[in-house]
C-alpha cells in the first residue's frame, strides 16, 4: 500500500511533513483565534447591555 | 441585489457563516483526496524518480502565495477607493494564510531542489522573486501590528501591497523575462502539450482546488475574526473614556 519512495524517501516525507504541520498550525491558530475573540466581544457587549 | 451590500461587516458574518461550512468541508474532501491520490497512486517519474511527488504541495502552494497576494491587492484597492472596512480587514486577514503558503513553496522547493539540482538554494530569478514576495509578506503583517489607528494602518498597508504586487508578478513571471536560472517554467499551461503527464496533472489539479478553498476558509474565518477584534477595540475604547 505505502508507495516505495526508494532513495528520496526523505525529500518526500519531508516536504509533506513541513506541509501538514504548517497546514495544521495556521488552521488551529485561525480557529481558535476565531474562538477567542468571538467570546470577548460578546463578553464586552453583555457587560456594555449591563 | 449588490455586491457591495455584504461591506457591511453583520451582513458579511452571516453570508461567511452560510458559506463557511460548505466551503471547509469541500476544502478538507478535495486536499485530502487530491494527496491520496497523488501520493499513493500516481507512479514515479522517469526522470525526478519518487521526488515528482512533491508536485502535488510545491505547485498549488506557490500558485496560492501568488494568488493569496493578488486578492489582498484586490481588496487593498477597494479600501483605498470605496473605503469599506471588510475589504481591508479581508486583506489583513489572509495575508498570513499567504505567508504560510510562500514558506511552504520556499522549504518544498529547496528540500526538492537538493536532489534534483545539486543544492538547496540559488539565486534564480523565480526564487529570489519568492523569497522577497516572503519578505514583503512579514512587512505586510508587521506594518499593520505597528500602526494603532486601523484606518491609518489599513492605508499604509495597502500601499504597501500595491508595492508588493510587483515582486507576486516577477515571482510568476521571473522565468519568462529572464530566460536563466535552475527554475523550469510553468507546470501547468492552456496549451496541453506543455503540460505534466495526465497521470500527475489530475490530482494536481484536486490538490490546487483542495489549496484554493482551504484558503477561502480560512479567509473567511479570519475576516470575520477581525471584524470581531475591531468592534471589541472601539467598545473597549469607548469604555475607557
Amino acid at each position: 500500500m505505502f508507495p516505495d519512495l526508494g532513495k528520496y524517501a526523505a525529500p518526500v516525507m519531508g516536504s509533506y511533513t513541513v506541509t501538514l504541520v504548517l497546514l495544521v498550525a495556521i488552521i488551529a491558530l485561525s480557529v481558535m483565534r476565531y474562538r477567542k475573540v468571538k467570546k470577548q466581544l460578546e463578553a464586552q457587549e453583555a457587560r456594555r447591555r449591563g | 441585489m449588490s455586491i457591495w451590500e455584504y461591506a457591511n461587516p453583520v451582513r458579511f458574518i452571516r453570508l461567511s457563516n452560510k458559506l463557511l461550512p460548505w466551503v471547509a468541508g469541500l476544502a478538507a474532501i478535495t486536499l485530502v483526496s487530491g494527496l491520496i491520490w497523488g501520493f499513493f497512486f500516481t507512479p514515479d517519474d522517469y526522470k525526478q524518480g519518487s521526488t515528482v511527488k512533491i508536485i502535488y504541495i510545491h505547485v498549488p502552494s506557490a500558485l496560492m502565495a501568488i494568488n493569496a497576494w493578488f486578492m489582498m491587492f484586490v481588496t487593498s484597492m477597494i479600501w483605498l477607493i470605496r473605503r469599506h472596512h471588510v475589504s481591508a480587514l479581508a486583506a489583513r486577514a489572509a495575508a498570513p494564510v499567504g505567508a504560510v503558503f510562500t514558506v511552504i513553496a520556499l522549504l518544498t522547493g529547496a528540500i526538492w531542489g537538493q536532489p534534483m539540482w545539486g543544492t538547496y538554494w540559488a539565486w534564480d530569478p523565480r526564487l529570489t522573486s519568492f523569497l522577497i514576495l516572503f519578505i514583503f509578506y512579514l512587512g505586510y503583517i508587521a506594518l499593520w501590528e505597528a500602526v494603532d489607528e486601523p484606518d491609518k494602518a489599513a492605508d499604509l498597508t495597502s500601499i504597501l501591497c500595491m508595492v508588493g504586487s510587483v515582486f507576486a508578478l516577477l515571482s510568476r513571471y521571473a522565468v519568462n523575462f529572464w530566460n536563466q536560472g535552475l527554475h523550469q517554467g510553468a507546470s501547468l499551461s492552456l496549451d496541453k502539450e506543455e503540460n505534466v503527464s495526465d497521470v500527475f496533472y489530475q490530482p494536481l489539479l484536486l490538490c490546487i482546488a483542495g489549496f484554493i478553498l482551504l484558503f477561502l476558509a480560512l479567509v473567511l474565518i479570519r475576516t470575520q475574526t477581525e471584524i470581531r477584534h475591531r468592534r471589541l477595540r472601539a467598545l473597549q475604547q469607548q469604555e475607557a473614556r
